[in-house]
């Protein structure tokens, strides 16, 4: 039990370090997608310890939103991406103050 | 209905009898028209006033060109409708003649009711026939004044506005009434006095007055709420049966907010300065209301409110210090005046002083205070409206130092003077004579000090009035004519201005006639009561002798000082310390200035700057500085996405940490 | 049924308004505001002047919570109902040309949120429920915000700001006492917000004190009372005169309302314990107001810091507790409205011929318009409680409520007489008085368009200035029911 616990807490290390380090919106957003599975993954095991359904349904509706997240992200990349010819997340800095 | 109200007396200390109001309601007859010797004037006014400026085209020229009219009628019928009430109000008996009428309840609420209620009794009645009387005589007389003016239709719906008003001060039977009333007549003394108010100092005139005597109504206002918490009431009735019963503290205190009030409307110092001030106004309003009605009104009050000021005896005594200040005072400032209008305002000032002295006296005084009144009504309205008559012909011109030798070229005009000079200066035989004879003589008795300055303000008296008289109509420049310029032609006035002045100067002289067997004392009675009579120090006759003799020093002092000087056409500057404080109405504005004016306007100025600065600042203060911070804390949004991840970590875990601190803890 | 007629009314009409045809749009605007004007007289003929309060109607909105849909009236409420209904239609009346000017949001707008404003104000004076109140309450600013925004001078969107900050700001610590409520009538086991079931709590003496604090402060904002006035001098100078009627005679009385409603219905207890301050505060307001409106230049300015004055004696009226001093603030209520309506409406008459809001640079009006000289200086003896004029009569019954309170704030209170006086004649010396500017066009006089909008509010105050009894009638009845239920019977008054 606590093993698939402790690959889900290092998955989410991983995605989270990726967030904040990587420049690459793609990377990025593989990262993200990551602690998104780290999390599904913890889900189900407690799930599975518990012998309920409440995680198991819970991991399909993050996946679902993470789904639609990965079509709308995509897409916003693409079109930073075009017009800038980059991909990099710190060149997309003029929303601030 | 208690019909023999005057049964039932309270009995103060000594032989003092103080009269419960009580006034029959039920009387009927002609009685049930009192309400109408109001209307009738009012629904002048409304015609006037409110009616006739939304006329259109010729309807509304015909209005303007004959309003006056409408005014005049107005004011005639209000007084012979008081005239048929007098007479019935005579044809009753000693024992019931106050009549009451109750016309409806004007506020009611808790445990606090006033009703519009009149009371016309024998004090009412007199005033009523004075107001009316005087007031029907000084509207025919601003016809002829009022001439010229494109607004005297105007004019003539103020000066209704004013009488009626005016009536509903002295018929009123309850306290509440009376300040409306009080108002009344200050609003229409505030439209009057800046009647010309295209000039600035008309404006500023009728404003100082309005002001002067809001800080009267003070008085006034807090004693009508000292009457309700106290007794409940402000009927006169209520009042006048309750104070019996109440405590001196109280009742001092009442007095003396009473005559705070007095103060104001009847120019008494402290609060005089407006007076002179009013002159600004046209002749006709000074004649009627700064002479012969509405300043008077203060004597009113402290006369209708007898059953107050005998339980009183400090509020009393402040009424003597108070008229005997204000009676040198006027004088004093009458004497140094070059504007003839001034110079009668000061005397106006000084004659009510000898009013509220007689006032202040008790029920021994009261009557003649009364009595001075009506006989100051008729000789001061005769002189105003003579000065009005020499300003008519002088083009408007009011210093006396312009005028001079006007006895031939005005010889009505110089007759009915005359006759009005030599009853205020008190020659023996005219009205004014024997009212300030009986005043004098009464402040002798009560306290030698007081009479002996009363005696010595009927000097000073007799020494202005005979320098205004010598100014005016006698002391010719060196070509033997007056001291007038080129363009000036004298003329006697027309008829309808001087049919009036004849028939107050009649009145000057036979006013006396009220005295003859005590009438207007026996008259007075059952509304002011009776008290011990104290004795003069002196026989009456001998008294009567000095006074006279005073009088005489004074007016031979003005011969020798006036009358046989040349009087040259411009003031001269280098006079006595005493001539430049009199000029100065004895530093009365500066005083004001000084002690409320000054102080005042820093007040407002600082308050001003401080709600700007201070109050708003604050609030603003505090906007800004939020502003700031948000200014500050908005440089966290730098737009760098894995910042804010950074944030959303280091965010995470604080809650995490906080969670297991709070479940470890 | 009648009463949610009456808020609907206006509600529909500000819809209808603004998708009617630009040049049918100011007709159908006023339409709705004479529709609503009678659907208020026939509420007042339905009204029983002893009933207490009643043309109830109530349904549960969020059952959970004890939150309904509740209106009704009393003597307190009718009178602010008609003085609503009245108003309006004069304002928009004054305001036909005038939103049209240039800078302006135009007619159709103007129009349009008054009749929203007027709608969530008949809202907030007939609801018996106290959330209800609440978001009714925090609803007027919306209409109230766009009105000052919207039309006026030059400055009137940082005084729309503050005004709606400073309005926000009391209603959230109204919020915190409303929830507050909620919590003591949830304690009983049956929550409820409805004002007859909390009056019928018994709440504890500290409690009382911290919900008080909360609706005092917000409605001390709303009426407002010194040291929570700038907003309103602010947003009267900036403000057509038409909004400022809005603002001053009718929203304003929101707060000595929810005082009368609230601190007094609700936390009888918490408000005697307030009086000293309270009084204290409304003296200070009296006082401050008239001193400072003497020094200002702005008639628009001056005009609203003399109502901080008048509603100092409305709060001084109603926490002295006797009957007398209620219902004299009550009836104070109604005639400030009256009055202060006439003042502003005839300034802004005023202001448009003259071009200029400053005293300074007037003079001699008189002259060339006398009607609107008479005008003026009606209005401003109403405004220093002439007798004749309807305000003296509640200004006195304050006076002598607070004089029988103590003897000293009747004292205090009774100075403002000479301070109005001197503001109200000092400012129609200055514009009105004197030989007129030089180089100054002559100022026009009110043509019988204009005369006949302001001239019911003249005779409005001389008819209660004599015959002030049809109101009081309606007062008494209320104040009687609402003070035995503080605990003060009408003996009260004096010993």
């Amino acid at each position: 039990m606590s093993q698939y616990v402790v690959l889900s807490a290092i998955l989410f290390t991983i995605g989270c370090v990726g967030v904040l380090t990587r420049r690459n919106a793609i990377v990025v957003f593989m990262c993200v997608e990551l602690m998104l599975n780290a999390s599904n993954l913890a889900f189900v095991a407690f799930a599975r310890q518990h012998g309920n359904l409440d995680g198991q349904i819970t991991a399909f509706f993050v996946m679902v939103v993470a789904a639609a997240e990965v079509v709308i992200g995509l897409a916003i990349i693409m079109t930073i991406f075009r017009t800038r010819r980059s991909a990099s997340v710190d060149d997309a800095s003029l929303l601030k103050y | 209905m208690n019909l023999l109200s005057h049964s039932v007396l309270l009995s103060a200390e000594g032989g003092t009898h103080i009269p419960v109001v009580a006034p029959d309601t039920g009387a009927g007859g002609v009685f049930d028209l009192l309400w109408l010797v109001i209307a009738l004037p009012l629904l002048g006014a409304v015609v006037l006033l409110a009616v006739a400026p939304l006329l259109q085209g010729s309807l509304k020229a015909s209005a303007d060109k004959h309003g006056h009219l409408v005014g005049t009628a107005a004011a005639l019928a209000s007084f012979v409708l008081s005239l048929v009430l007098f007479v019935a109000l005579l044809g009753r008996d000693a024992e019931s003649r106050q009549v009451g009428q109750h016309l409806w309840t004007w506020f009611e609420t808790g445990s606090l009711s006033v009703g519009m209620d009149l009371l016309y009794d024998q004090l009412a009645a007199l005033f009523l026939l004075l107001i009316t009387g005087v007031g029907s005589l000084i509207h025919v007389y601003a016809i002829g004044y009022m001439e010229h003016d494109p607004r005297r239709r105007r004019f003539f719906g103020y000066l209704n506005l004013f009488v009626a008003a005016m009536l509903t001060l002295i018929l009123s039977a309850n306290f509440v009434g009376l300040f409306l009333g009080w108002e009344g007549v200050g609003l229409a003394s505030y439209l009057l006095i800046g009647f010309w108010q295209h000039k600035h100092s008309a404006a500023a005139a009728a404003k100082k007055a309005f002001v002067i005597n809001r800080v009267g109504d003070i008085g006034l206002s807090l004693a009508i709420a000292l009457m309700f918490a106290t007794f409940g009431t402000t009927d006169f009735g209520g009042v006048s049966e309750l104070t019996g019963g109440a405590d001196q503290g109280t009742l001092n205190a009442l007095g003396l907010l009473l005559l705070l009030g007095a103060c104001g409307k009847s120019a008494q110092v402290p609060l005089q300065a407006w007076l002179l001030d009013a002159m600004e106004g046209p002749t006709p309003v000074s004649a009627l209301i700064h002479a012969a009605t509405m300043v008077t009104a203060g004597v009113y009050l402290v006369v209708r409110s007898n059953f107050v000021f005998e339980l009183a005896p400090v509020a009393q005594t402040a009424v003597v210090v108070v008229a005997t200040v204000t009676l040198l005072w006027g004088a004093i400032i009458g004497c140094a005046k070059d504007d003839i209008k001034k110079a009668l305002a000061g005397s106006t000032m000084s004659q009510i002083g000898y009013m509220m002295l007689a006032a202040g006296l008790g029920p021994v005084g009261y009557p003649f205070a009364i009595f001075h009144l009506l006989t100051h009504g008729f000789f001061k309205a005769n002189m105003f409206l003579g000065a009005g008559s020499v300003m008519h012909g002088m083009d408007d011109d009011v210093d006396m130092r312009h005028y001079g030798a006007l006895n031939k070229a005005m010889p009505v005009t110089f007759l009915t003077f005359a006759m009005g000079y030599l009853a205020i200066i008190g020659f023996p035989g005219f009205s004014g004579f024997w009212s300030k004879d009986r005043i004098i003589e009464s402040a002798l008795a009560d306290n030698l000090l007081v009479g002996v300055l009363a005696m010595l303000g009927a000097g000073i008296t007799g020494f202005y009035m005979t320098r205004l008289m010598l100014m005016t109509f006698f002391t010719p420049g060196p070509d033997g004519k007056g001291r007038w310029g080129k363009d000036v032609h004298p003329h006697e006035s027309p008829k309808v201005m001087t049919v009036p002045l004849m028939v107050l100067a009649a009145l000057s002289v036979l006013g006396g006639v009220l005295l003859v067997g005590d009438w207007i004392v026996t008259w007075l009675e059952p509304v002011t009561g009776t008290a011990e009579h104290h004795e003069p120090p002196l026989p009456a006759i001998v008294i009567t002798l000095l006074i006279t003799l005073v009088v005489a020093t004074g007016v031979a002092a003005a011969w020798f000082l006036v009358g046989r000087r040349e009087v040259s056409r411009e003031a001269p500057a280098d006079v006595s310390f005493a001539t430049r404080a009199a000029r100065a109405d004895l530093y009365g504005d500066a005083i004001n200035d000084a002690v409320v004016v000054g102080p005042g306007a820093s007040l407002v100025g600082g308050l001003t700057t401080f709600d700007r600065v201070g109050v708003d600042g604050t609030i603003e203060g505090g906007s800004a500085a939020m502003g700031g911070l948000s200014r500050t804390l908005r440089r966290l949004q730098n737009g760098f996405v894995r910042s804010y991840a950074l944030s959303l970590l280091a965010g995470a875990l604080l809650v995490v940490l906080a969670l297991l601190a709070v479940n470890l803890g | 049924m009648i009463l949610t007629i009456l808020i609907l009314l206006p509600l529909v009409g500000a819809l209808v308004t603004v998708f009617a045809p630009g040049a049918l749009a100011r007709l159908v605007g006023i339409a709705f505001a004479g529709a609503t004007l009678l659907a208020g007289i026939v509420a007042a003929t339905q009204y029983d002047v002893d009933g207490g309060m009643q043309l109830t109607e109530t349904h549960a909105w969020i059952e959970s919570l004890g939150v309904h849909y509740a209106l009704g009236v009393d003597g307190l409420g009718i009178l602010m109902v008609l003085l609503t209904v009245v108003l309006v239609p004069i304002v928009l009346l004054a305001g036909w040309r005038e939103s049209e000017a240039e800078g302006n949001s135009g007619a159709k707008a103007f129009f349009a949120w008054t009749l929203a404003l007027e709608a969530m104000s008949l809202a907030v004076f007939t609801a018996t429920d106290v959330l209800l109140f609440y978001v009714v309450f925090e609803a007027t600013l919306i209409p109230a915000y766009f009105l000052i925004g919207g039309f006026g001078r030059s400055g009137r969107g940082r005084a729309a700001t503050k005004f709606l900050i400073y309005q926000l700001g009391g209603g959230l610590v109204m919020l915190a006492s409303v929830i507050g409520l909620y919590v003591v009538s949830a304690n009983t086991g049956n929550p409820s917000f409805l004002i007859s079931d909390l009056a019928a709590i018994d709440i504890d003496p500290i409690t009382q004190r911290w919900l008080f604090l909360g609706f005092f402060i917000a409605f001390a904002i709303k009426a407002p009372m010194f040291p929570v006035h700038t907003w309103l001098a602010d947003t009267t100078e900036k403000a057509t005169p038409g909004t400022s009627v809005l603002l001053v005679c009718i929203l304003d009385k929101i707060g000595t309302f929810g005082m009368l409603r609230f601190c007094l219905g609700l936390l009888p207890e918490a408000s005697q314990w307030a009086t000293p301050v309270v009084v204290v505060l409304a003296l200070i307001s009296i006082i401050y107001g008239a001193l400072v409106a003497i020094g200002q230049d702005d008639v628009l300015r001056l005009i609203g810091l003399t109502s901080l004055s008048h509603f100092g004696f409305i709060v001084l009226g109603i926490f002295v507790f006797s009957p007398t001093g209620s219902s004299g603030a009550i009836l104070y209520m109604v005639n400030h409205g009256i009055a202060t309506a006439l003042m502003f409406l005839v300034a802004g008459y005023l202001i448009q011929r003259t071009g200029t809001a400053s005293i300074r640079e007037m003079g001699g009006v008189e002259k060339t318009a006398p009607v609107l000289a008479g005008f003026f200086l009606v209005a401003g003896l109403a405004a220093c409680g002439l007798p004749g004029l309807s305000p003296f009569v509640s200004e006195l019954m304050v006076i002598v409520a607070a004089f029988d309170h103590h003897w000293l704030v009747g004292s205090v209170a009774v100075l403002a007489i000479v301070l109005a006086a001197f503001y109200a004649l000092w400012m129609y010396q200055r514009t009105m008085t004197g030989p007129g500017r030089e180089g100054m066009a002559p100022v026009a006089d009110l043509d019988r368009r204009e005369v006949g909008i302001v001239a019911p509010l003249l005779l409005a105050l001389v008819l209660f200035g004599f015959f002030p009894m049809p109101l009081l009638d309606v007062i008494n009845p209320f104040v009687h029911d609402s003070l035995a239920g503080v605990g003060i019977g009408q003996e009260g008054g004096h010993q």
